[in-house]
This record gives C-alpha cells, sequence and structure tokens, in this order.
C-alpha cells in the first residue's frame, strides 16, 4: 500500500465532513485565501504549470480551459462541477465527496473567482443521492461563514452555489448534456456551436470541471505547485486518484502518482487476482475505454505510456478481469451498458448500438454469421467516427480492442467449437 | 460580411464566415446526402449522412453543422467519406419498414432517394423493425414509426414553428421513438391536424389518411352527383406534382384533369371565399358599429380553429362564426345548389381539393351539416389528387385548359388571395372599405399585410375611422397574438390567423418539398392570378351577388345564419374521432 500517495485525498479521514468547523481545524480554507489574494492569470498560470488534464476522462488541460472560459467576454458565467461520474467502475469523485466536501466546494469558488462567474452548480449523479444532504450541509455551512455567498472572506467576490440532480443517465455526465438536464430537458447532448464555454448553461457563458479536477485546484492553492508536481513524470506531473475494481484482492479508490505500472496498480496496490486466476485483461477509463491485454502489465501509467499502447487514463477506472471471464462476455457486458444508455438520438448510436448488440449476442451464444465480424468492425469504426457525441464515439472502444488483443475469440471456427 | 476561403473535393469556393459546409458545397454543385438537414429548419446534426471529411481532423465532420473556416478543405467523395455515409444508410434501412412499393411517399422520399444514390444492397443487418402501432385513428394523419427514421424534423415543426408540442420524444437508446407524450395517438394530443410534421417528414412516416379511394367509388357510383370545389392553394401547387417549375398556374390544366377523373361539376372554392367575404366583413363592421368583441379573429383555417379550441378556448369570443369557404360551399352544394338542380341533397356528393389536412377533419365536425346530411363529404389534399390524376394516367402537362362550371365558378381576385398569407385580410379589408364608406378604393392593394414575414400589421384609414389589424401565419405566431389580447393589450380589431407558414400554400397538404423559397413563388403566383383577374373584390361578384338575391337574402341575415355561420367547442385535449365517426 505504500505506493499511494496523500496529496489530493490529504484530508480524508481527517476531519468531520459535516462540520465546518472541524474543516477549519486541519487548515481548511487556506486555498481561497490564497487565491482571492491572487490575479486571475497568476491561477491560471499555476494551472497551467500543474497540467491538470480533466479527471472526467475527456483530459482536456485545465489550465487551457480556464484560461479560455476567463476571456470569454460577460458578466454573468457560470462553472458547473460535474459530479455524474456515471462511468462504470469509476468511484473517486464519490470518495472526495464522501470525505472532502468543503476542499471541493473550494475547488469551485476558486474556479469562479478565476474565470468571473457568479453561480456555480454542482450536478450530482441521481444515484448519489444520500450525498445531498451532506453537499448541502456543506454549502450551507459555507453560506453561514462567508466561504460561498456575497462578498467572500471580505472580498468584492461573490459566487453561490446550487445543487443540481439529473433523472439518472450516463450521457449527462456529457457536459452539453449536462446542462439540458440541469434545464429540464431530457438528456441528450446539444449541438456545438455554440460552444459551452460560451453559450452554455441558460446560454451563459460556463465552465464545466470534474470533482476531481477541482479539489486538485484546491490542494495547488492550498500547498503551491511545487507540492503538487513533484509527484509524477515530467510529461504526466501529479498525482491520479484511480477507481480500482474487478478482479483485485483490494478493490478501492487510491491515489497514486503517475508513472507506477499498471502491475504495480494491480498487485502492489489491488493485492493481485483473488484465488489464483491470471490475469486475462484489463479496461481503463470505465465502459467507454480501451482494453489491455495481460502482456502489456508493465506500462507505466502516464498519459503519453498508455497513448502508445492504445489505451487511455479516461475517468481513471482500473477494472481487473481475470481468466474466469470470456472475453466476449465481457464485451456483452459492456455492449448492454451502452444500449441501456445510448440517448437514441443519433443514427450511428442508436441503430449502431442495436446491431452490434445482437451480432454480439449471436457470438455470446457460438452461432456468428459468417460476416458478424466485419459487420461488427465496419459498424463499430462508423460509430467512432460519425457518432453526435462522445458516447456513441467510445461506446465500441471494448469491442474493438478486444478484437485486436484476441482475435481468437472472435475466430468464427473457434467460437463455434465452444 | 467577412467572406471565407475554402476548397471542397478541390474546388475553390468563397462564402460567407457562418455558411455551413453543407450550405457551401451547394454553391459548387456538390449536394452532400442529407436527411434532417431542413433548409426551413435549424441545424439537427442527428442523421449524420452528412459527414465529410475535413483536413486535419480526425472524425469526420457532419457538413450540415460544421462551419467553414479560412484554408478549410473537405472532401466529400472520398472511400472512407462514402463508406460511412453508406453505412450511416444501412443502419437507418434495417429499422425502417421497407415496403416501398406500397408506401404513399414512394418516389418521393429522401431515404429511397439516397438508398438509390448510393445503391445499397441487401446487407447482414437485422431487420427486425422495434415500432409503436400505427396511429390511424384521427381522419387527417397516419403516424408509422415503423418509417421513422427519427430525423426530428416533424418535432421542429410542431414546437419550434407552431408550438403545438403535439409530437416530442420518447425513451432513448433503441426505444427511442419519435411520438406524442406517453405515445399517445394523435386524437388524445393538442394535436392541430395542420399536417406540417407531414410536409417536412422525408419518409413516409407521417402521411395525409389517403381517401381517395372513397372519392373513386363515388364517381363510378351512378346514383351520384359528385361535384367538386377546389381551394385557392391548390391551383398555385399542383404543378409540383408534375415537375413543372415551382409557382406554375395551373387553373385550366386542373379544371380539365377534374373534369377527365369524372367530376359532374367542378367548382372554385375562390366563390365562397368572396362569399366568406360578405359574410365576415359585415361581421366585423357590425362589431365595430354596434358593440362586439374585438378583436375579431378569422376562422378559416381548420388548423387554427382546433388550436384555440384547444389551448386557448377562452377566447373563443374573438373567432367571426364565419364557416370557413370549404364549408360554405358545402353548405350550399346541399341546399342552393340541390334546390336549382332538383338533385336530392343525400345524392350530391360533395368533394373538396384542398391544401389541407385539418380540412379532412373539419369536414366531419358533427355540426357541419345541411339538411341532414353532411356538407363536404371528402376532402383530398392537393398532393391526393395529383395522385389520383397520376393514377387515371392523363397527361396533365399537355391538357388544354379547361373552366369552372356555373353557379360556383367565379370568384374575384379578392377570393383567390385568401391562398397567401394576409390574403383573407387584404380581401376583406377592400370589401369592408367600400361597404362602410360608399366609396371606391384608392388604391386596392394593402401591401402592409403582404409578405412572409411572421407578424405583420397595418394601419387602414377609411374614411377617418382608424382600423388596426395584424395578420399571422404559423401558430407559433398566433399564440403571440393571443398573448397580446390574453393580457388585454392587444391593439386591433381584426386579426387574420391562419396555422400554416405562408398561409394555405404552405398547407400540410401541399406537394412535398414546400420549402420556404417554393412558398414565396406561389404566394407570386397568387397575386398575378388576382391582378389579371377583371373583378379584384368580393361584393362586385356577380355569383355572390346573385346568390344573396336569389337565396340568401341579405349578408348575416336568417339564412346566412342557419347555412354559413357556426359556433366553436372548448376541446380539450381529446376530439374523440370514435364518436365522430360512427355519426
Amino acid at each position: 500500500m505504500s505506493k499511494t500517495v496523500s496529496f489530493i485525498t490529504e484530508n480524508f479521514g481527517k476531519y468531520d465532513p459535516y462540520s465546518i468547523d472541524s474543516y477549519l481545524s486541519i487548515g481548511g480554507f487556506t486555498a481561497i485565501k490564497n487565491a482571492l489574494a491572487m490575479s486571475s492569470n497568476d491561477i491560471i498560470e499555476i494551472a497551467k504549470k500543474a497540467v491538470v488534464k480533466g479527471r472526467g476522462g475527456a483530459a482536456y488541460d485545465t489550465g487551457r480551459k480556464w484560461s479560455q472560459a476567463a476571456s470569454v467576454p460577460g458578466d454573468n458565467k457560470v462553472v458547473i462541477c460535474n459530479a455524474d461520474e456515471g462511468e462504470p467502475c469509476t468511484f473517486k469523485d464519490r470518495n472526495v465527496i464522501e470525505n472532502d466536501p468543503f476542499r471541493l466546494l473550494e475547488g469551485m469558488v476558486i474556479a469562479g473567482y478565476t474565470v468571473g462567474a457568479q453561480n456555480g452548480y454542482i450536478y450530482l449523479r441521481e444515484e448519489y443521492r444520500h450525498l445531498r444532504s451532506l453537499i448541502q450541509n456543506a454549502i450551507d455551512q459555507c453560506m453561514e461563514k462567508g466561504y460561498v455567498g456575497d462578498n467572500i472572506m471580505g472580498s468584492d467576490f461573490s459566487f453561490h452555489i446550487h445543487l443540481y440532480s439529473g433523472a439518472g443517465a450516463y450521457v449527462c455526465g456529457e457536459g452539453s448534456t449536462l446542462i439540458e438536464s440541469i434545464e429540464g430537458k431530457s438528456g441528450r447532448p446539444r449541438i456545438k456551436p455554440p460552444f459551452i464555454k460560451e453559450c452554455g448553461l441558460f446560454l451563459l457563458p460556463t465552465l464545466v470541471n470534474n470533482v476531481e479536477t477541482l479539489a486538485i485546484a484546491a490542494a495547488v492553492l492550498q500547498h503551491g505547485v511545487d507540492e503538487y508536481i513533484k509527484y509524477g513524470t515530467p510529461e504526466s506531473p501529479g498525482t491520479k486518484i484511480i477507481s480500482l475494481a474487478g478482479n483485485v484482492k483490494n478493490p478501492g479508490a487510491y491515489e497514486i502518482p503517475f508513472g507506477l505500472t499498471l502491475r504495480e496498480i494491480i498487485y502492489d496496490i489491488g493485492g493481485g487476482i483473488p484465488d489464483g486466476h491470471n490475469l486475462l485483461l484489463f479496461q481503463l477509463g470505465g465502459a467507454s475505454g480501451k482494453i489491455g491485454p495481460a502482456s502489456i502489465i508493465d506500462t507505466p501509467y502516464t498519459y503519453a505510456d498508455l497513448a502508445k499502447q492504445g489505451l487511455v487514463v479516461g475517468s481513471g477506472g482500473v477494472l481487473v478481469v481475470d481468466d474466469r471471464t470470456r472475453v466476449i462476455d465481457f464485451v456483452k457486458s459492456i455492449q448492454d451498458f451502452f444500449i441501456h444508455e445510448s440517448c437514441g438520438k443519433c443514427t450511428p448510436c442508436r441503430e449502431g448500438n442495436r446491431q452490434i448488440a445482437k451480432i454480439i449476442d449471436r457470438f455470446v451464444a457460438g452461432n456468428p454469421k459468417p460476416d458478424d465480424l466485419n459487420t461488427a468492425e465496419r459498424f463499430a469504426n462508423i460509430m467512432s467516427n460519425c457518432a453526435f457525441c462522445g458516447l456513441g464515439e467510445t461506446a465500441q472502444s471494448a469491442l474493438l480492442t478486444a478484437i485486436k488483443h484476441f482475435p481468437q475469440e472472435f475466430d468464427l471456427e473457434e467460437v463455434a467449437v465452444k | 460580411m467577412n467572406m471565407v476561403n475554402l476548397k471542397i473535393d478541390n474546388i475553390n469556393v468563397t462564402v460567407p464566415d457562418g455558411t455551413t459546409i453543407l450550405e457551401a458545397a451547394k454553391k459548387v454543385n456538390v449536394n452532400i446526402p442529407h436527411l434532417c438537414y431542413h433548409p426551413d429548419q435549424a441545424v439537427k446534426a442527428n442523421c449524420r449522412v452528412c459527414v465529410v471529411d475535413v483536413a486535419g481532423s480526425k472524425k469526420l465532420a457532419p457538413a450540415c453543422s460544421s462551419y467553414v473556416y479560412e484554408g478549410m478543405e473537405v472532401q466529400t467523395n472520398t472511400k472512407k467519406v462514402r463508406d460511412m455515409q453508406k453505412g450511416i444508410l444501412e443502419l437507418i434501412l434495417a429499422n425502417h419498414d421497407q415496403d416501398c412499393l406500397k408506401c404513399l411517399r414512394s418516389g418521393n422520399c429522401e431515404l429511397q432517394a439516397l438508398c438509390q444514390r448510393f445503391n445499397i444492397s441487401k446487407t447482414n443487418l437485422d431487420e427486425t423493425i422495434e415500432a409503436l402501432p400505427l396511429d390511424n385513428t384521427n381522419p387527417s394523419l397516419v403516424r408509422d414509426t415503423a418509417k421513422c427514421i427519427k430525423c426530428d424534423r416533424c418535432v421542429e415543426a410542431c414546437q419550434k414553428v407552431q408550438e403545438v408540442h403535439a409530437l416530442t420524444h420518447s425513451h432513448r437508446s433503441v426505444h427511442y421513438n419519435v411520438a406524442p407524450a406517453y405515445e399517445m395517438p394523435l386524437e388524445q394530443t393538442f394535436c392541430v391536424l395542420c399536417g406540417q410534421c407531414s410536409a417536412v417528414c422525408p419518409v413516409g412516416a407521417i402521411v395525409e389518411k389517403d381517401d381517395t379511394a372513397m372519392v373513386w367509388d363515388a364517381i363510378q357510383d351512378p346514383k351520384k352527383h359528385v361535384i367538386v370545389q377546389v381551394a385557392p392553394a391548390v391551383r398555385v401547387a399542383l404543378g409540383d406534382m408534375f415537375n413543372l417549375p415551382k409557382g406554375s398556374i395551373v387553373t385550366g390544366q386542373m379544371v380539365a384533369a377534374l373534369r377527365r377523373l369524372g367530376f359532374d361539376k367542378i367548382f372554385d372554392t375562390n366563390f365562397t371565399a368572396d362569399l366568406t367575404i360578405m359574410e365576415e366583413g359585415n361581421e366585423l363592421i357590425q362589431r365595430l358599429t354596434k358593440g362586439g368583441t374585438l378583436p375579431m379573429i378569422t376562422s378559416c383555417s381548420p388548423g387554427w380553429i382546433n388550436f384555440i379550441e384547444g389551448r386557448y378556448d377562452h377566447l373563443l369570443d374573438h373567432l367571426s362564426s364565419c364557416k370557413s369557404p370549404q364549408q360554405m360551399f358545402g353548405a350550399l352544394s346541399k341546399s342552393y345548389y340541390a334546390d336549382i338542380t332538383g338533385i336530392d341533397p343525400k345524392d350530391i356528393y360533395t368533394v373538396s381539393i384542398m391544401p389541407c389536412t385539418a380540412k379532412k377533419f373539419e369536414a366531419k365536425r358533427p355540426e357541419m351539416k345541411t339538411n341532414g346530411v353532411q356538407e363536404v363529404d371528402a376532402v383530398l389534399t392537393t398532393r391526393e389528387l395529383g395522385r389520383m390524376i397520376q393514377s387515371a394516367g392523363i397527361d396533365f402537362v399537355g391538357l388544354e385548359e379547361d373552366q369552372f362550371d356555373n353557379p360556383f365558378g367565379i370568384g374575384t381576385g379578392a377570393g383567390a388571395i385568401f391562398g397567401a398569407t394576409g390574403g383573407v385580410m387584404e380581401a376583406a379589408l377592400r370589401t369592408a372599405y367600400e361597404v362602410i364608406t360608399g366609396k371606391e378604393l384608392p388604391a386596392l392593394e394593402f401591401k402592409g399585410v403582404r409578405g412572409l414575414e411572421g407578424i405583420k400589421e397595418c394601419t387602414v384609414d377609411i374614411d377617418g375611422l382608424e382600423l388596426k389589424v395584424a395578420v399571422a401565419h404559423g401558430l407559433g405566431n398566433a399564440k403571440k397574438l393571443l398573448k397580446q389580447i390574453d393580457s388585454g393589450e392587444s391593439p386591433y380589431a381584426f386579426i387574420e390567423v391562419m396555422a400554416c407558414p405562408g398561409g394555405c400554400i404552405g398547407g400540410g397538404g401541399q406537394p412535398i418539398k414546400s420549402t420556404m423559397d417554393v412558398k414565396a413563388k406561389r404566394i407570386d403566383a397568387i397575386y398575378h392570378i388576382d391582378e389579371d383577374l377583371p373583378l379584384r373584390k368580393s361584393h362586385e361578384n356577380p355569383a355572390v351577388k346573385e346568390l344573396y338575391e336569389k337565396f340568401l337574402g341579405a349578408p348575416l341575415g336568417h339564412k346566412s345564419h342557419e347555412l354559413l355561420h357556426t359556433h366553436y367547442h372548448s376541446r380539450g385535449m381529446k376530439y374523440n374521432f370514435k364518436e365522430l365517426m360512427n355519426k
């Protein structure tokens, strides 16, 4: 367990998340105080130096995003904290909220101050409704003590935070869909342009950041960027909270420095595969992520090294699958998820999933048609090239990488024998 | 305006900033395939058929929603692009009921045309169709979700243009459907049956209810005297069905074709349009001079009537009590016409050719009865008439022109312009002015109420009496004027509302591909007809004068009230067609 670190998660277990006084006693709100003493540009420079790639999964550079959001003209802007965390095998945001809600609020206030926003919205996934009272309590206490609301800590800066939940759809984790959901519409992505940074929630310039991203911002503002980038590698500095799950002995959310290998993550932190089974594959970044075979387990967990193997950090999910599961059954479980979660708006995603699901079912049953593999691959590629939003683009990542790494599992004759 | 230079398929193009790739490609004669894109609607980008390759971008870009930039290089016809476009078409087709040969839209279906263009053949996709039951329980429209390609054009027409909000989406993923809330049939919604959805549907998922078979049967029935009336907007649109230039005036050929089809008499709804003006104009004068609910609002458009009866039923007093020209004709056909010809009203079969799907419902309203029989027996849309002519093998374009029959064959220019937005208003003003002042109008044209602007208003000086009037087309625009009335801020004495954008020439029953450009051409044609007519004021129509002398007496007289006026009902969300159909 010594391979984990404690920077973003440093407050976990150190204070009572229901008590602002308890948070203050461990040095809470230093980050806001430090931020308010700086200019927006200073904070953007710090964010750029920290190289925090968006932790929701899209990995867009936070400093750049903030810089763009700050330069969009408008005296009424919005910051949204994306706490939808719908990606299967991802629960690190929940961990942050449960253990350190005040730091998250600090991150939002800092983001709001940096980009010039007056209102913040936390979009909490509906399945996390048990956390509503915890968050609302934190907001209320911050309002009372002047860390949220008008003239924060006696400054000219005012920022209000609102808590929202949708109806429970995976696609609402996508920025524009999330906005539609807050506006009371059904969860379907918006057409771009206009981009949400210019015309987002209620047509206002909008910045959307993930929970972990905002928590890092607060931690960095509290301790200084050097304390953060001393972790990790030069290309991928800092730390990341991963959600380790599946066939490992010790599943859970762990903060790691970038650069550990997948082997270290799965075996040293996760305790390895239970019951003496062997590693079959792992999927990184949730259901929309790509899968890798056991043979590349020594790949370091950094943006660049994973990209070389065709993998992504994504949401930070690390799903471990051992040899008790057939590859095709695993692919089916992913397909089942997307057939449930596609919003249905665009043809490639709606119809592509419909068709590919039927083909996967035939593989599962051991009776694929001669052209099925080609058809599935062809339409999976159409989905990733032509779908309306990220959901459709990435829904077939697992299938396509499974075909690449485990071709024998899709071999007609072998499938028929099984 | 900033101009942008780009290359499409290696051809240099210069277009204004803010142009989409799809529109820019049109400029250089490249027609990028598309299904959800519609020139009159907002960009939706959900069908994805229009994807193209933009240099420097990993993914393909939808041409309908991607804007050009300086130096952009677009390829629309590479192997990758074609494969992807074709694949998307195959996906759509696999969940589309392919009964093309039996479909009303065969030959006029955008999906069919694209499949032909891409040479789509048998694929090994699963073609099990997941659809809702067929919705064919209302008299106007048939919805078949087995053919729906979820392009959203109908939803856009229903929500954004008409603001009726009958059509929306249900469910998600493979269960995603375009349907009324709770997937109810249209008859149990606020649907006004305007048919604008059917006019923009690229396939056969929403079509007019086809009543041609029953008209063929009536024509063949020797016991029936079958007469037909043709609405003013049909003669400037029917030519579309025969590939004539948009906005062609085909009155003569149309009458000739109707005669060949076997109708016993062919009459002109322009005649009863003139009659409507006599009644409605006098009603307005009466409300202005003797007191009555103002503003008075026209009542010719049945989609509009369905709308106000459904959503604004507290404002029904504002409606003119006049029946529409279609129903005035129907009422006269079963009374005056029966009298002068000596034919039993029961044996007269009255057919209307209308640009409108809501007219089918209007004809079935229980109160639309005269002498114990339904005033109008069958309503065909322009599209249905076109199909009947095609079905009879008539070479429409080569027909020698024919003329309407008497006594309902004479219409003035005022009746003709009923087909365009602002037309009823202008016709009414022409008559009201002369009736009130007793003087001849100095200038016939009221340009302020013409054109395609959503809401038009003007003030007319009638010998010192300032009359403020407004015209709205499209129910979204009508709603704005109703809200004004609601808040007590309506400055108008008289309002014309037509449910469909552009007026009846843009009706839900008009030939497919009635874009705003086409509508503008039809409107030009309508005013052209008006200018060419010797008589351009309703009160000068000699046949109308004769009708009052011999039969009706005076406008708003006892007989008029009995035959030509009606009353309106609050309807809530249900039409209760079953009850209507059984009557």
